[in-house]
């Protein structure tokens, strides 16, 4: 389903992987992650095997790799906090270029940085190749909850409303003189952002007493569409079986 | 008779009175514009035409099936029968898609594949917006939303037609292109408005709702020439306005 919905995580490319159901896409990128996690840290070999493996799966999607670094900087925070395991760590320390490190602590920043990247370039791919409505879809059919799909669905259709909202009253704060400076001026800011939220929730009522005028009954109806085949679930397995063979094989090996 | 609304009184639970007595019939097919000034009850007495409100004394018949709160099948069928196009287009449409916000209102109905896909398709094209069927709400114009507004409605066959402010926001070819899709439709119309001259467009007969009560009913042509009745209504025609009789 090409709805064309603009969001800076998708990449809309004419694709094999684009082409894959939503749903075995979700599960083959969850299962990918835990063989990631469950393999020790000093197989430092496998590591190397998933990140073949990823690129493999971003040149079959034709996702540039400049496209995907770009992005990947999310992780960042996460990894700073990895650098300064290698100077707080205890037990036995190595030297470096003059400095004292400890071995435990390098252990532990390699492992949250291969971890954590991979497990974010597994997760930008999956959402480069699919779109957030097709996400969505995907849950649906993997049977999770519908409170939580039916959320999705209108975080999806209205965070744009809101944000236009937002945009429109800060416009209209600075058209009237409003440039906060200093801390205690933001107060005008802190009340725009109550009155905002007071906005969606009375639009939500709205929302809610058209769609009962709609005859809505506290379902939404299925979307009609053909599911994932045999074939797109063999597919999309061979990432997790090929990770899961590529662990087994270092930690055999080691 | 398509409508017919008898004695029906109304106060919100904050004690304030909406309507107090209102009657009115709708005849097949026709169209009524329903005027009166901000506050009047007029949005009140809309949500109690599909049994959105409802608790008040007074009865409500759509189509000789009478609203029954108590009742969820009738509720049903009332609201299939009452097509309720609000004034925000934004509130209306909450699905990812075009077609699938068309789709959801028959879906609730029961009706599944190819059936609903023609349903859709048939209420896109009575708006003149086939084309946009997979487009995202958000990045269409504000009188292409209205117009979909007005097709997820259609898209369940109403017999009654009910519009919240159908012209307002919309730029002068948009409102006339809304009017000629709506002059064309085959159902009875209910036109709650602001805009004298959409009404006298639209609407050979109107009403004249104030402070909760039915305060004139007749020709549009004749209400809109009573200038002591708009002006004890707050109603007033735009500068230079003159109505003409058709």
């Amino acid at each position: 389903m090409g709805a064309g919905h603009a969001h800076p995580l998708h990449l809309d490319r004419a694709s094999p992987v684009h082409r894959l159901a939503p749903e075995v896409k979700i599960v083959a990128t969850l299962l990918f992650t835990i063989v990631v996690v469950a393999t020790p840290r000093e197989e430092f070999a496998a590591f190397g095997g998933y990140a073949l493996l990823l690129a493999g799966v971003a040149t079959a999607a034709r996702v540039p790799v400049t496209w995907l670094a770009k992005r990947a900087t999310i992780e960042l925070p996460f990894v700073l906090l990895a650098v300064f395991l290698p100077f707080a760590g205890h037990g036995e320390r190595t030297e470096w270029l003059g400095l004292t490190l400890s071995v435990d602590g390098l252990h532990g920043a390699w492992n949250i940085f291969a971890k954590g990247t991979l497990g974010v370039v597994a997760s930008l791919l999956l959402a480069a190749s699919t779109t957030m409505r097709d996400l969505i879809v995907g849950l649906d059919r993997l049977r999770v909850p519908s409170v939580f799909t039916q959320i999705a669905t209108f975080m999806l259709r209205y965070l744009d409303i809101l944000a236009d909202d937002a945009r429109r009253m800060r416009i209209a704060r600075l058209s009237r003189g409003y440039d906060p400076r200093f801390l205690w001026q933001v107060k005008a800011f802190a009340v725009s952002v109550g009155a905002l939220f007071l906005r969606a929730y009375e639009r939500g009522e709205r929302v809610y007493l058209a769609m009962v005028s709609r005859g809505y009954q506290g379902r939404l109806p299925l979307a009609t569409q053909s599911t994932a085949t045999g074939t797109q679930w063999a597919q999309s397995a061979a990432l997790p079986v090929a990770a899961a063979a590529i662990g087994v094989t270092a930690a055999m090996f080691s | 008779m398509s409508l017919r609304v008898e004695g029906l009184t109304f106060a919100y639970p904050d004690g304030s009175t909406a309507l107090r007595g209102v009657d009115l019939s709708l005849s097949e097919g026709e169209r009524v514009a329903l005027l009166g000034p901000n506050g009047a009850g007029k949005t009140t007495l809309v949500l109690h035409l599909n049994g959105v409100l409802h608790g008040g004394a007074g009865t409500v018949e759509v189509g000789g099936l009478r609203v029954d709160a108590g009742d969820r099948a009738r509720l049903a069928e009332i609201r299939r029968r009452v097509g309720l196009v609000f004034q925000d287009p934004d509130d209306q449409l909450f699905m990812p898609t075009v077609a699938e916000d068309v789709a959801f209102g028959p879906a609730n109905l029961g009706l599944r594949g190819a059936e609903l896909d023609a349903r859709v398709d048939e209420a896109l094209a009575a708006v003149g917006m086939a084309a946009h069927r997979d487009q995202v709400p958000h990045h269409l114009s504000f009188g292409q939303r209205r117009r979909v507004a007005v097709a997820t409605v259609l898209a369940m066959r109403p017999e009654l037609l009910v519009l919240d402010e159908p012209s307002s926001n919309l730029d002068p070819a948009s409102r006339r292109e809304l009017a000629e899709i709506l002059e064309r439709l085959p159902v009875t119309l209910l036109m709650v408005t602001h805009d004298l001259p959409y009404a006298m467009q639209l609407c050979p007969r109107s009403v004249i709702l104030d402070d909760g009560q039915i305060v004139a009913d007749g020709k549009t042509a004749d209400i809109l020439a009573d200038e002591t009745l708009l002006h004890e209504h707050r109603l007033e025609l735009p500068f230079g306005f003159h109505p003409v009789r058709p």
